[in-house]
């Protein structure tokens, strides 16, 4: 069952300096219980997507235009009030900064009670029950100990834990995580995707992984985005990607994930910023294709007209002039 | 936590001996021989001695410091020069007048100022911001006795709604009590909502930008629970710290405001004392205005341990 269509998401903001196009053009489905990973280098859009289908960018500035349909509403369109009903109830969202994301004055029984008392009703002390069960879901030793801790008591993996049961607390049928893992060690990485999987097995929860590291994607999604400068440029099923990357900015991302086995140090500056050349401004407007400048393959029709999103075979589609022409060669 | 505030009480002791032997030392201050001063261009020589020896100014400094300390950790702060009355008598006398302006002043301003900034951060950049802060710039600028006589000459001269001096204790009732201090803790509000108010937004405009904020909004809480619960505890630090400031120059803003509204409180008494030079109760009151400030940044110290769990006793 189709859970969430997002339909040429654009979201320009305004700024002193004339508009910033973050997301232009950006169009994904997802399926009630899957994994869909949103891929990209560093300001492609990735969390302004989120941001915008949580309703949760600054009216004053952002625009948005296009379709976001959760459940059969577009969230585009609905008042502040009913937005607030979907968040932290049916979308559930957990963020990049795992040190500064939790409010450090509030208690973590705290901050997990307060989701289910807004949405469920529940009383305080059936609220902190919960909350204990569900820190003992997300795999943090001595629930009963740790509930009434502060965010600064704990490690940044454990917060990241607690970030996910606050997520989860409501039991979403959408759970966001933009970039969980990036701010972690590599060992807390894998131990928190793992986490996720195993409990999107559990609760059915759909969802949206954002990461510019492709290679977490593999064992986790089942369908990948891959974004560049605010545009979906190809979309398809995880194997079917690694298998037959269509672009060439899907090939250089491919081609910049480490072997299995050579792990990275913390520390190491994104590898996707080994394909050659910068991302373009996103405060002019871009003709043709964006990622014309990088490419080896580009031809004059690449920087004057710009690629729709094609579907070229079952379930895989690409913005791309040069795609079925051969480009692997 | 005991142990911590038993820890700070322990702390400020040679504070407060310091302060003990800046006050006692006030009369050295003074020029000209302190009992002549006292007794006045009239008096005798024999009236002089008398004075220089209540005041026992013919013994050495520290032996005299010594005796006065001992005498103040009794409770006796010695008598006055003027009415011959001890200086715990005044003090008491005044006390409750000038207790109950400061505290009124402090609830009034607290409960106006923390939701003007709350609102204006919120709103920053609009009319209500535009507004609030116009509002603060007029708090600071407007002396206390301008806002003190208009106030006076609308609400009681014109309108007759208040009593236009004078203070009713709160043994005789307390509406009379309440009413009598309206328009004085407004009219010494003034400067402290600006403070406050100003403190509260550029605190709280800070804090709602953190990453905190959004993981509140991403969880559907209202603005309400946002603004006031999230933010505000995440920005009472500054805050806290500002109205214990407040606290403490309420002393002098009580001065004038007991003058213009004749409240016959603790400032009068200090003014009065000044004027007839009667040391022993200027003494007694700016040790009673030091262990008060002493106190109040103790409680301020404690308030933050409550609010911030960072912050370590
Ligand atoms: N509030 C805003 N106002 C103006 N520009 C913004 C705003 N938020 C984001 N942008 C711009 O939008 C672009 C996309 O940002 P976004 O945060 O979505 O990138 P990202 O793909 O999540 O990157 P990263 O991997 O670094 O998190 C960036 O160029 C950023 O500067
Ligand atoms: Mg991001």
């Amino acid at each position: 069952m189709e859970l969430l269509n997002v339909q040429h998401l654009r979201t320009h903001f305004r700024s002193a300096e004339g508009a910033v196009r973050a997301v232009e053009d950006v169009s994904f489905r997802l399926e009630t219980g899957k994994t869909l990973a949103i891929v990209g280098e560093s300001g492609s859009g990735k969390s302004v997507t989120s941001l915008s289908i949580m309703g949760l960018l600054d009216k004053k500035t952002a625009r948005n235009s296009g379709s976001i349909t959760f459940g059969g509403r577009n969230l585009l369109t609905l008042s502040e009030r009913e937005m607030r009903k979907i968040r932290g109830n049916e979308i559930g969202m957990v963020f990049q900064e795992p040190m500064t994301s939790l409010n450090p004055v509030l208690s973590v029984g705290r901050q997990i009670g307060e989701t289910l008392r807004l949405h469920q009703g529940l009383s305080r002390q059936a609220a902190r029950t919960r909350a204990i069960d569900l820190l003992r879901l997300v795999d943090i030793p001595a629930p009963e100990r740790r509930i009434d801790e502060y965010p600064h008591q704990l490690s940044g993996g454990m917060r990241q834990r607690v970030m996910i049961a606050i997520a989860l607390a409501c039991e979403p049928k959408l759970l966001i995580a933009d970039e969980p893992t990036t701010a972690l060690d590599v060992t807390v990485q894998a131990q928190v995707l793992d986490l996720m999987r195993d409990l999107q097995k559990r609760t059915g929860t759909a969802i949206i992984l954002i990461t510019h590291d492709l290679g977490v994607v593999a064992d986790i999604a089942d369908r990948v985005i891959v974004m560049y400068a605010g545009r979906t440029v190809e979309e398809a099923a995880t194997a079917d990607l690694y298998a037959r990357p269509m672009h060439p900015y899907t090939k250089g991302l491919l081609a910049t994930i480490p072997r299995l086995g050579s792990s990275l140090l913390p520390g190491e500056p994104a590898r996707l910023e080994e394909i050659p050349g910068q991302v373009p401004s996103l405060r002019k407007p871009i003709h043709g294709c964006a990622f014309a400048g990088r490419c080896k393959f580009s031809v004059d029709l690449c920087r004057s007209k710009a690629p729709v999103l094609e579907r070229k075979s079952e379930g895989h589609s690409v913005a791309c002039h040069l795609a079925d022409n051969g480009v692997s060669a | 936590m005991l142990n911590f505030v038993v820890r700070r009480l322990v702390s400020t002791i040679p504070v407060m001996v310091f302060v003990a032997l800046f006050v006692f030392s006030l009369i050295y201050f003074a020029p000209g021989d302190p009992a002549a001063l006292i007794a006045g261009d009239q008096a005798s020589a024999a009236e002089i001695e008398r004075i220089r020896l209540s005041l026992g100014l013919d013994r050495p400094f520290f032996l005299r410091f010594f005796g006065w300390l001992g005498d103040v950790l009794q409770g006796d702060l010695g008598v006055s020069v003027f009415s011959q009355l001890p200086v715990t008598t005044l003090i008491g006398q005044r006390l409750e007048p000038t207790l109950s302006l400061m505290v009124m002043t402090v609830v009034l301003s607290v409960t106006i100022a923390v939701p003007l900034g709350v609102v204006a951060a919120a709103r920053q950049g609009t009319w209500i911001d535009r507004f609030v802060m116009t509002f603060a710039v007029i708090g600071f600028s407007v002396p206390v006795f301008v806002i003190g006589y208009i106030l006076s000459y609308v609400f009681a001269i014109r309108l007759n709604l208040l009593p236009v001096q004078g203070y009713s204790p709160l043994a005789e009732g307390f509406w009379p009590f309440l009413k009598s201090l309206l328009l004085p803790s407004v009219a010494l509000s003034g400067v402290y909502v600006a403070l406050i108010a100003r403190i509260t937004r550029t605190s709280m405009i800070e804090v709602l930008s953190q990453d905190y904020i959004r993981t509140a909004r991403a969880k559907g809480l209202g603005q309400g629970p946002i603004l006031f619960v999230h933010a505000l505890k995440n920005a009472s630090v500054p805050i806290i710290t500002v109205i214990g400031i407040g606290i403490s120059l309420l002393i002098g803003g009580a001065v004038v405001t007991e003058t213009v509204f004749a409240i016959p409180g603790i400032g009068r008494l200090v003014v009065d004392a000044i004027l007839r030079r009667d040391y022993p109760v200027i003494q007694g009151v700016v040790l009673l205005f030091s262990l008060g400030y002493v106190l109040i940044n103790l409680c301020i110290d404690l308030i933050y341990t409550l609010l911030d769990p960072r912050v370590r006793y």
